[in-house]
């Protein structure tokens, strides 16, 4: 069994008496989407957010291939390769698709502070934010500002600018959410092939994706992580089934 | 072409036009006029890259363009006593040539943003706002209560500082330095609009967290950008110190700070020449109002208002309206 690119130790979090976080360990490994899964208000985004750097754990160790990375900053995770989307679009809105595709680029190349390139005419960054944007089909709107691209639009931009981080982690807030079937079809087989580029951390509420995609599940309830396994256990757990699934399922 | 490109450009070309005329026609007080839209334009370009590009709303830029000033007053008053300003660790005496204070005031300044934006930065919205202002008016009260300078009296010098080769006191030669100047910030902000460091201080400004989640350092990004913008704010005091031969603690005042942000909301929050639209509108209302009453802010401040509700872009932004449709 090889280490694991991603690994977490008893994070914990509360927001005063509400424990969002509750001693939870996980880790992701290389070449897999796993999901985690559970009800509204689990603390899903949460721990995504105390993974990607913008919310401090109370407690608990993050390391990303070994090295920990608890310490690290937002930003300096980010250019350690740790990718995040939002569950909520977080996009400059006034600017160009490309633009916000480049602001990635940049940030990445850690070459953000030349004051007289033109960042709009650097053919290296240009082509870097074009392959991203190609690959979740939005090529033909780089010109358009954000603000006029569709929800479902945002939320294949949120993943292009991930992608730019040359990500060694992808994790994933409800990229599908508000897609509608066919918008979620169509990203089913990019996540398909990124998982083999990055491990995937996919926070997603759709369960036939869920169930599709993932090589392991884990799930989340009021904080815990009641369990973790294979997409056939999942189903199978009792548990799992009364606190989340519906007995239905 | 773009409008707004062809605003900029009918803008600059009346910034030459009017003080050449001037010039001709033998109306020096045309020129200094022009002088002064110059100069504050030049406040407003460095107010208008923290609060334009980034959206940092500093209420203490008086402190930059007043410490530009002093920096002049200070260094001025001691060549013309003749009496250094420290001998140790290295003898530092004054200076009345403006190649020298400039590059003081750019060091100067930078200091201060950098002070300012350690303090400041760490907060955002109203809290920046206010410890903008705080640091502001700590400088004039600090310069009303420190008699070397002159204190609540301000500080004449007499001759105006030179420049190698030409002379200052021709106010045409003056106001060339001036705009020669202005048009040197302007190229830089153009630049740097378009540059990594601009597309990320723009991106920031609409959303940090999404600058952050791509690994651009938020707080260094915005430190820099506000020394950026402290040192060109920084300039333009020296210069207005210069064009007055003058210093006083108003030029360190709130009241100060609020108008060089008038300008550069006048002419068009983060709009390349917004600054100099609203500064050269400023002066105008002030030469044309002012005669007619005393109160003539009232119309300033009623325009200011209009500007806020309807015309966000300023009045390049209105002019320019159309090029938004055409993209
Ligand atoms: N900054 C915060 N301050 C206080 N409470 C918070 C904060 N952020 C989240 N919470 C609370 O923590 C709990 C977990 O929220 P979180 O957003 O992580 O849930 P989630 O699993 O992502 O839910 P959803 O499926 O609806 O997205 C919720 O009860 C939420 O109200
Ligand atoms: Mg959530």
């Amino acid at each position: 069994m090889n280490n694991p690119v991603l690994r977490l130790e008893n994070i914990q979090k509360s927001f005063g008496a509400l424990v969002a976080s509750d001693n939870i360990s996980l880790d992701l490994r290389a070449g897999e989407i796993h999901a985690l899964i559970g009800p509204n208000g689990a603390g899903k985004s949460t721990l995504i957010q105390q993974i990607a750097g913008s919310l401090a754990p109370d407690h608990g160790r993050i390391s990303l291939l070994g090295q920990d990375i608890s310490k690290a900053g937002l930003s300096q995770r980010a250019r350690l390769g740790l990718a995040r989307t939002f569950q909520i679009s977080e996009l400059a809105l006034e600017d160009s698709v490309l633009q916000n595709v480049l602001l990635g680029v940049i940030g990445a190349s850690g070459r953000v502070f030349r004051f007289f390139r033109n960042a709009l005419k650097d053919q290296d960054n240009i082509t870097q934010a074009n392959t991203a944007l190609s690959r979740v089909g939005l090529l033909e709107v780089a010109q358009k500002p954000v603000s006029t691209l569709s929800h479902g639009q945002r939320r294949q931009l949120e993943i292009a600018i991930a992608l730019t981080l040359k990500p060694k982690v992808l994790l994933l807030d409800e990229p599908m959410a508000g897609l509608g079937g066919s918008g979620s079809k169509a990203l089913m087989p990019l996540l398909e092939t990124l998982k083999s580029e990055a491990p995937i951390l996919l926070v997603e509420h759709d369960m036939d994706a869920v169930f599709a995609l993932a090589d392991r599940i884990s799930v989340l309830v009021y904080g815990k992580l009641i369990a973790t396994g294979s997409v056939a256990e999942i189903r199978a757990n009792r548990e799992v089934r009364t606190a989340y699934l519906g007995d239905e399922a | 072409m773009k409008r707004e490109t062809m605003i900029n450009a009918a803008l600059l070309l009346a910034m030459i036009a009017v003080p050449l005329w001037a010039y001709y026609a033998g109306k020096p007080f045309t020129i200094t006029l022009a002088t002064k839209v110059a100069i504050l334009a030049l406040a407003g370009v460095g107010l208008n890259i923290a609060l334009g590009i980034g959206g940092l709303v500093s209420f203490g830029h008086a402190a930059f363009f007043g410490l530009g000033g002093y920096t002049m007053g200070i260094l001025a008053s001691h060549a013309q006593s003749y009496s250094p300003l420290f001998n140790w660790p290295f003898l530092f005496e004054g200076s009345q040539n403006m190649l020298m204070i400039w590059g003081v005031t750019i060091l100067v300044s930078a200091l201060a943003g950098l002070i300012i934006g350690l303090l400041a930065l760490r907060t955002s919205g109203v809290y920046f706002i206010m410890l903008s202002l705080a640091f502001g008016q700590m400088l004039y009260y600090f310069a009303i209560s420190w008699p070397a300078y002159g204190g609540e009296d301000g500080l004449s010098i007499y001759v105006r500082n030179g420049f190698p080769g030409l002379n200052t006191l021709d106010p045409i030669q003056f106001f060339a330095i001036c705009f020669a100047l202005l048009l040197l910030a302007l190229f830089f902000t153009h630049r740097l609009m378009n540059s990594p460091f601009g597309l990320a201080l723009n991106a920031a400004r609409q959303s940090p967290l999404r600058a952050a989640t791509v690994g651009v350092g938020v707080f260094r990004l915005r430190l820099v950008a506000l020394i950026i913008s402290a040192i060109i704010t920084g300039l333009a005091g020296a210069l207005y110190a210069d064009l007055n031969r003058f210093i006083s603690p108003t030029m360190l005042s709130w009241q100060t700070s609020g108008e060089i942000m008038v300008f550069v909301i006048l002419g068009g929050v983060g709009r390349l020449m917004g600054p100099l639209a609203g500064a050269a509108l400023f002066i105008i209302l002030e030469q044309v109002l002012g005669p007619i009453s005393e109160y003539w802010h009232i119309y300033l401040g009623a325009m200011l208002l209009l500007v806020v509700l309807f015309a966000r872009g300023g009045i390049i932004g209105s002019l320019a309206k159309r090029d938004a449709a055409h993209e």
